[in-house]
């Protein structure tokens, strides 16, 4: 928890958000709505004996009282897959529509892909892209169990990505759920922080702005491009996006968000940053019991 | 006719006018095979097209693309041609099954765990074709809603496909794969 304590200043009741830090997690499911609807999938969990309860701000994101969430009929159909609540979050605020072409640019092992091609109603064409071809197998395994027909994977480095393998040059949407320290998963792996420091942060943070940069070059004008990570690092959040912000054509947006977060912020370490970053939303542990998150909605504007 | 290229995917072509791969099969032969032997109407696949990649395995994508293509996976593997009978997958039953009316077994729940979990069994009562079946069961049907039960029966203890099982001789094997086995308790 050490590493944590850099945060101190900014983080309200910050004796709370470490305690809820040391606190594991519950079992999260969200259901696939590729393979059935809300209703048939909690039914096969009741016939299951299985309890749960969903998500006030998301009713497929369901809390489940199990040992074993991967060995359920449910689950086995492809109904459900295992996901932090939280970490349903960057597809909602990404909101793709049927039809759409949507780049997500570090996808494995496809959790926020195949929730992507849900709300696409798996209509339209999801790029799911990653650098390591490890992860890769797992994003194709969850891809199949989940029917997810309208993903097309691909094994690149997201920083200098061609869309030449494509008949079209530009992306509706794209999400980057960056690689990052990953300090928000702590409640998941209590040595998420055994390796921490910061220049392992800033090693990241200039992947992390190599992704987001091609990310939005490669969206069109108009175009949506949500930056997410696991992390409540400001050098691989609002500083990445303020990079962005500086180097290519585009602004934060709003977006409306169900469950409880702090802004993000405008300043970290003697850095400002840009007003608009305050749009962004930083999800704490003892907010809503869940991991953390930092989400920000761009749009590109040229 | 020139050879299959195992490495990338390349589109199934239409008819059998239009192939010029050997050994290929066409987007036609493919629709035909899953209504001929499964009942599965073939306006189902009116919104996707077909890939081979590998040798006879072919996949269905519902997304853009254009043909030839060399990239890691589109859409779901469906389908194992090139051998004298075709298998279906697994999730290719999951995912389209439920429009299946032919070929199609349905176990009893313990039938189901038994298959789930991989095990071959004995089933004498199916009097229909040999071959590559889709296994399912209903799914959703608790204590209160079986029929007969005071719960309401609403979309629930519909049929759901399993998977892709093998019945020769008065046995079922379970064609799940390794990965995808589970040992279930209901
Ligand atoms: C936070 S994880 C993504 C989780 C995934 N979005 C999901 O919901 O299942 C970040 C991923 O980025 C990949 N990655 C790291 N550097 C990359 C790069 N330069 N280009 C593409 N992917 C990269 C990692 O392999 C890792 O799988």
């Amino acid at each position: 928890m050490e590493p944590l304590e850099r945060y101190r200043p900014i983080i309200d009741d910050f004796e709370d958000f470490l305690a809820a830090c040391r606190r594991p997690l519950g079992n999260a499911v969200r259901v696939n709505t590729i393979k059935a609807s809300v209703d048939r999938a909690l039914a096969t969990l009741e016939a299951e004996g299985l309890a749960y309860e969903q998500a006030d701000w998301n009713p497929r994101v369901l809390d489940l009282e199990t040992d074993s969430p991967g060995s359920t009929w449910a689950s086995f159909h492809g109904f459900t897959h295992g996901q932090e609540e939280v970490s349903a979050v960057p597809p909602v605020v990404l909101d793709p529509e049927p039809g759409e072409r949507v780049w997500d640019c570090c996808a494995a092992p496809g959790g926020k892909a195949t929730q992507i091609a849900a709300l696409m109603d798996d209509r339209g064409t999801v790029v799911a892209n990653d650098n390591n071809l490890g992860r890769i197998s797992a994003l194709r395994f969850n891809a199949e169990r989940l029917g997810a027909t309208s993903l097309a994977v691909t094994n690149a480095d997201a920083r200098n990505y061609s869309l030449q393998r494509f008949d079209f040059d530009e992306f509706d949407r794209t999400l980057v759920d960056a690689p990052c320290s990953c300090e928000g998963t702590i409640r998941k792996n209590p040595d998420a922080l055994d390796n921490w420091s910061e220049g392992h942060i800033s090693s990241v943070a200039g992947i992390q702005k190599g992704i987001i940069r091609r990310a939005i070059q490669a969206t069109r004008e108009g175009g949506t491009v949500v930056y997410s990570t696991c992390t409540f690092a400001p050098e691989e959040n609002e500083a990445v996006v303020q990079h962005a912000l500086e180097a290519e054509d585009c602004r934060v947006v709003d977006f409306d968000l169900g469950l409880e977060h702090a802004p993000g912020l405008t300043e970290w370490d003697g850095e400002t940053f840009d007003s608009s970053l305050e749009k962004a939303a930083r999800i704490y542990p003892h907010h809503n019991d869940t991991g953390g998150f930092f989400v920000a909605k761009l749009e590109v504007t040229a | 006719m020139s050879d299959n290229d195992g490495q990338r995917f390349d589109r199934l072509p239409a008819t059998e006018a239009e192939r010029d791969v050997e050994g290929r099969a066409t987007r036609e032969e493919v629709v035909d095979y899953f209504a001929d032997r499964f009942g599965i109407p073939s306006e189902t696949f009116d919104d996707y097209t077909f890939w081979e990649k590998g040798a006879g395995k072919i996949w269905v994508y519902g997304g853009e693309a254009s043909t030839p293509l060399e990239i890691e996976a589109i859409g779901m593997t469906c389908l194992r041609t090139r051998q004298e009978h075709w298998k279906p997958t697994t999730d290719f039953v999951q995912r389209f099954g439920r429009a299946a009316t032919d070929c199609v077994i349905d176990l009893e729940p313990a039938e189901a765990r038994r298959f789930a979990a991989g095990e071959d069994q004995e089933i004498e009562r199916w009097d229909g074709d040999w071959g590559y079946l889709i296994a399912a069961h209903d799914v959703g049907v608790g204590p209160t809603d079986q029929p007969g039960g005071d719960g309401e029966l609403v979309d629930r203890g519909e049929r759901e496909p399993i998977g892709v099982g093998l019945y020769v001789h008065g046995e079922l094997r379970s064609m799940v794969p390794k990965g995808r086995q589970r040992d279930l308790e209901s």
